[in-house]
């Protein structure tokens, strides 16, 4: 077999989201790779400016459907800080419980896909299986599984309960015993660490470089985590480790989000303990006041950043979301010089990759397969808005001026 | 005559072992998902499977080669059902029978893993041939080991036929503990052969969707699932008369229940391996055939000389 082409995706059994490799293969070792993403454009950004803070909540929580407490705090940190709310301790509590029992579904969820990327479909079902029990203390915190609605402009929605604290500790245990089983797995199965160790890997330096964040960096021996660095919410109160790793490849990966869920473990256990009493929530205006801000989370993939814009009405002008797997689906074109294709999708999941999170940008699909780029520039599209708005609704725009900056 | 065409048609031939096939698939997903702490299929689930591809669309690629694409399953189903033929079940006797006739198995369990490299090669998809070529890499890897591992012990009873073998062994039960290592190794090689976990690199699907079988649709596919199945029971059945020797000389019904129980325990071990390992990649799968399989075999072999120069004289 000479050399081939093979695209991995838009569609392909192992990709949960449509994002196409395009890789060029001599046998089985990979030459060249094109790296596409933006299959699942969803015009959030723009949608955010037509709604309302509130409802703005609710549509940023389902940009991602396993971090969604991250999008929508990150959302509502920036939005708080513009309005200069002060939120009471007991709803900066609620929202770090959430986001750390979000953490370790997450890690749980990734653990099974790991497995099965590398056929490994037994650890698949034990670690989903497991993550059922937190999925249902998120339930019965807030109500939902995923999408949980606990956020709102000032503070959280749903109060805990003591009861609820007694029915969570023992719960947590439960987790952290498994846990303490899949570390050992992660550490000793042998044909796993043959199919993870040396894979992928991402030296520091490049790590750098490329601008990795979250677990990928960290198991480059990056030491960033945003908890720590620009403690928000009640992280400033908490004691934890930021789990490094010098491995550089999958297998630090698998190490550093196992071991930072026996760190997410003992945060949930201090969180429920020292909660203190209080309103959960403080009354926040409808309209925000002009301003900007610029707020940092550590989701479990990595910083998620949101940008946002107000003007003083009820609607924010410009929101931006810089999910964390924009961030890191660049190293991944690294990660397989010189790899296998085999390699490809554990490489791939190891960054832990939110497509539809990531996708920001408008390609045109036509010429995907033909390897020739076919970008919309701005004056383009701006163009064909116009264009379409006037054979469509009868509307002529092209007398709306734009401002310099675009 | 008619006995001839009962025998290959129905039993112990065609018929019996597409049940049997089929009854082993479900013994063996059901294991898997108890292993994983799942449920597991109902038990009519892989007949289901079965009529329910068989009442599918064919679709046959383009550019394939149509007769062939569609002539290969055939192949792969006939190759295993008469290997079936030449392998004593519940008494030392085979149906058919001849010096030489364990290489004929071998080789006619060899041939649906070429067809199923031709499959993928004539399918003239990507992911297809990618397949087709992992299975024939993977073919040179594990063969070696697995014809030395089932040879050790004709090489012991000083026979190349099976029926010989079974009664030699059954003469001298014990001598098949010599055999622990060689069974190990087989059991290992056989994984590689019936393309499963830690050795399903062939079919992989989050690498090569279906491997070589991508294109196949229909009751082709279908036909392709059985001969897998067949194969497995083919399998497990050589390993059960070769090195699992006992039980033989009882009432043929006593045997046969005998013979069924050492299947099953085969399967079961099988199925156990699918579950506690990760898939290799191809690279570390031929590296480990030669480098720790091929050298176990020829242990075992070696072991066969120095016993036979002991033990049999």
């Amino acid at each position: 077999m000479g050399k081939v082409m093979i695209p991995i995706g838009p569609q392909h059994p192992a990709l949960k989201e449509p994002a196409s490799f395009n890789i060029t293969l001599d046998g089985e070792k990979i030459l060249d790779m094109i790296v596409k993403v933006g299959y699942n454009h969803r015009g959030i950004e723009k949608a955010c400016e037509q709604r309302t803070y509130i409802q703005d909540i609710y549509l940023l929580e389902r940009v991602c459907g396993i971090c969604s407490h991250t999008h929508s705090t990150c959302f509502l940190q920036a939005v708080e800080e513009i309005a200069a709310l002060e939120l009471p301790k007991r709803a900066h509590y609620l929202r770090t419980i959430v986001a750390e029992l979000e953490r370790v579904h997450s890690h749980l969820l990734w653990l099974g896909v790991a497995g099965h990327e590398v056929g490994f479909d037994t650890l698949l079902m034990y670690s989903w299986r497991d993550r059922e029990i937190v999925m249902d203390i998120l339930s019965m915190l807030t109500g939902n599984r995923v999408n949980y609605a606990m956020n709102t402009v000032g503070g959280v929605r749903r109060d805990i309960s003591p009861d609820q604290i007694k029915t969570i500790l023992p719960l947590v245990d439960i987790l952290e015993e498994r846990t303490k089983y899949y570390i050992q797995v992660a550490s000793e199965e042998v044909t796993l660490i043959e199919r993870l160790s040396k894979v992928g890997t991402l030296s520091h330096d490049d790590a750098l470089k490329l601008g990795a964040a979250g677990p990928t960096a960290r198991a480059s021996g990056r030491d960033i985590d945003v908890r720590r660095d620009d403690p928000y919410a009640a992280y400033a109160d908490l004691s934890f480790k930021v789990i490094t790793d010098n491995h550089n490849d999958v297998l630090g990966r698998t190490l550093v989000r196992v071991g930072e869920l026996m760190e997410s473990y003992k945060m949930i256990r201090q969180l429920l303990k020292n909660i203190p009493e209080g309103p959960i929530a403080v009354k926040a205006p409808r309209k925000i006041q002009a301003g900007e801000a610029l707020s940092r989370y550590e989701a479990p993939r990595g910083e998620d950043v949101h940008y946002v814009k107000a003007n003083g009405t009820d609607r924010p002008e410009r929101v931006k979301v810089r999910a964390p797997t924009l961030a890191n689906v660049q190293a991944v074109a690294a990660m397989l010089k010189n790899g296998y294709l085999a390699d490809i999708p554990i490489v791939v999941a190891a960054i832990d990759p939110c497509f539809s999170c990531t996708d920001r940008m408008m390609v045109s699909m036509k010429d995907a397969n033909s390897r020739k780029e076919n970008f919309i520039d701005w004056k383009t599209l701006r163009q064909y808005s116009i264009d379409w708005y006037k054979q469509n609704r009868g509307v002529d725009m092209s007398k709306i001026k734009i401002s310099k900056r675009w | 005559m008619i006995y001839t065409l009962f025998s290959i048609l129905v039993f112990p031939g065609l018929l019996f072992l597409s049940i049997f096939g089929v009854i082993a698939e479900f013994i063996d997903r059901r294991l898997y998902a108890r292993f994983q702490n799942r449920m597991g299929p109902p038990w009519f689930q892989p007949v289901a499977d079965f009529i329910k591809l068989l009442a599918k669309e064919e679709l046959i690629p383009e550019e394939a080669d149509a007769r062939m694409f569609k002539i290969l399953p055939v192949f792969a189903v006939a190759a295993a059902v008469t290997a079936f033929l030449y392998i004593p079940l519940w008494n030392t006797a085979s149906l058919f029978s001849f010096e030489g006739d364990i290489i004929v198995v071998l080789y006619l369990l060899t041939l649906p893993t070429l067809t199923f490299f031709l499959a993928g090669w004539y399918s003239t998809s990507l992911y297809a041939m990618i397949g087709a070529v992992r299975t024939l890499t993977q073919l040179f890897a594990y063969e070696v080991p697995l014809f030395m591992g089932i040879l050790s012990p004709a090489i012991l009873a000083d026979s190349w036929s099976l029926e010989a073998i079974t009664r030699f062994y059954g003469e001298h039960p014990w001598y098949a503990l010599f055999n622990i290592l060689g069974f190990a190794v087989s059991v290992i090689a056989i994984q590689g052969k019936l393309e499963r976990i830690p050795f399903d690199i062939p079919e992989a699907e989050t690498e090569v969707v279906g491997g070589a079988f991508t294109e196949y649709s229909g009751k082709f596919l279908a036909l392709f699932r059985m001969a897998i199945d067949i194969e497995m029971v083919v399998c497990a059945a050589l390993l059960a008369a070769v090195f699992l020797p006992f039980g033989l000389e009882l009432h043929p019904v006593i045997s046969f229940v005998i013979f069924i129980v050492k299947l099953l325990v085969i399967i079961f071990i099988m199925s156990l391996m699918r579950s506690i390992f990760a898939r290799l990649r191809i690279d570390q799968m031929v590296n480990f055939c030669w480098k720790y399989l091929a050298p176990a075999a020829l242990l075992q072999i070696l072991i066969s000389f120095i016993l036979k120069g002991i033990l049999v004289r």
